[in-house]
């Protein structure tokens, strides 16, 4: 996110804080697919994920006149997207947070190895990410795709920034295994 | 093999640790400027990086295929905002973002005058206060030693220092073109103007044949779509 953007995204925030819809409107269309995408990656559950959208922006509508502007708006509504969907899996029973369910509805589909059989390395490294874990999937996508340095992830998560370093590495070090249960050699390690 | 089973099996090092951020672009200049240097002397430093880059275009892809949220969502939200308690009129937000929307309700015209007016007031102020300082000085005042080694102005060398218009590709980011400009001791003194920056070099003036090298250092430059010596 540019620096531009991101300054911006405070003056919306100092609008909602003062009642504006249309600055609402606003900052709701610049984030909410990758809110939502963040969700989704959590709790894997796409009308779960759409209620938790709906949830994260209502807090934002709520929250915005205690914003302190410390970090970025994008960080901040990452932060609650977390917090929304971790409590949202710990309400449904009938999922698990281990990584053992993470696996087992992944094999439902198509795994690891049937993608490569297809000879698509692309879809096999695509499959290896999903399957690990929510622990790692998030690292793994607030770094890369959602931009994130190491100071932010350790505010959205929650854990010292050493740990995210650590922890980066060893979902990196999970994905390679995954890739060469399914017979995916990439050079590395 | 047997060398990538011992760098799984020991504890990784800060420089490899780093690099998945450098992928992405979000270390700061001095860290970037360190994994460069790292990446350019070990390989397989190197070959983990290019398995680094796939992982990231990997996440991107999957995440992209994700989709977007339904309508339902936005109608969801805004009819639960709608339903929330009018605010209050006194109702501010706090201070930092009082300053900040203050700022952002003025114009850009309003902003660069505000700016010029209080450009000529610091100005005025350091004059009157030189004033005063010199007006104060008893007349008789003397320096209690002078060294006579030492000279007492720097030599400024025979010009000014080199300065170069650059354009960055568009998809260079900040902290890459940040990265660059303290490779090379660069600072931009102005633009952008049709796109181009004007950065200067050092400190120094520079010979003919320096200046070129370092031109042609900087076309080389991956996120440099264009260094012209500055008129």
């Amino acid at each position: 996110m540019s620096t531009t953007q991101a300054a911006s995204d405070g003056v919306l925030i100092a609008r909602i804080a003062q009642g504006d819809r249309l600055a609402m409107q606003v900052l709701y269309g610049r984030h909410h697919v990758r809110v939502f995408r963040f969700g989704l990656r959590l709790v894997r559950d796409e009308q779960v994920a759409e209620d938790l959208i709906s949830e994260v922006f209502l807090d934002v509508w709520r929250q915005a006149g205690k914003f302190e502007g410390r970090s970025a708006v994008s960080t901040w509504l990452l932060a609650i997207t977390r917090f929304k969907a971790l409590s949202s899996l710990r309400r449904r029973k009938d999922v698990e947070l281990d990584d053992e369910a993470a696996h087992a509805i992944e094999d439902a589909s198509d795994d690891p190895e049937v993608a490569m059989q297809k000879k698509d390395t692309g879809e096999a490294l695509r499959k290896c990410l999903t399957a690990l874990s929510p622990e790692h999937r998030e690292i793994v996508d607030l770094v890369y795709y959602h931009e994130k340095s190491v100071e932010e992830v350790a505010e959205i998560v929650g854990i010292p920034e050493n740990t995210v370093k650590t922890r980066l590495f060893y979902a990196r070090k999970k994905l390679a295994e995954l890739l060469k249960a399914a017979g995916v050699e990439r050079g590395w390690p | 093999m047997a060398m990538s089973k011992k760098m799984l099996d020991r504890e990784p090092s800060e420089i490899e640790m780093l690099l998945p951020f450098h992928a992405a672009g979000t270390l700061n200049a001095r860290e970037s400027r360190r994994v460069d240097e790292a990446l350019a002397r070990d390989p397989e430093l190197a070959r983990q990086y290019a398995v680094i880059r796939e992982e990231y275009a990997g996440t991107i892809h999957l995440n992209e295929s994700l989709g977007a949220p339904s309508a339902r969502a936005m109608h969801k939200l805004f009819a639960a905002i709608d339903a929330e308690p009018r605010r209050k009129s006194s109702a501010l937000p706090n201070f930092s973002a009082r300053v900040t929307a203050f700022f952002a309700s003025l114009s850009p015209r309003t902003l660069a005058w505000s700016g010029s007016v209080g450009a000529v007031l610091l100005l005025l102020q350091a004059g009157v206060i030189g004033a005063v300082l010199v007006n104060n000085q008893p007349s008789t005042f003397q320096t209690a030693s002078l060294s006579n080694n030492a000279p007492i102005t720097r030599s400024l060398g025979a010009g000014a220092p080199p300065s170069a218009l650059v354009r960055f590709a568009p998809d260079a980011r900040a902290a890459e073109i940040t990265a660059l400009l303290d490779k090379y001791q660069a600072s931009v003194v102005d633009g952008p103007k049709g796109g181009l920056f004007q950065i200067q070099f050092g400190n120094r003036a520079m010979t003919k044949d320096e200046v070129a090298s370092v031109l042609t250092k900087l076309q080389s430059e991956k996120i440099v779509s264009l260094a012209v010596a500055a008129p």
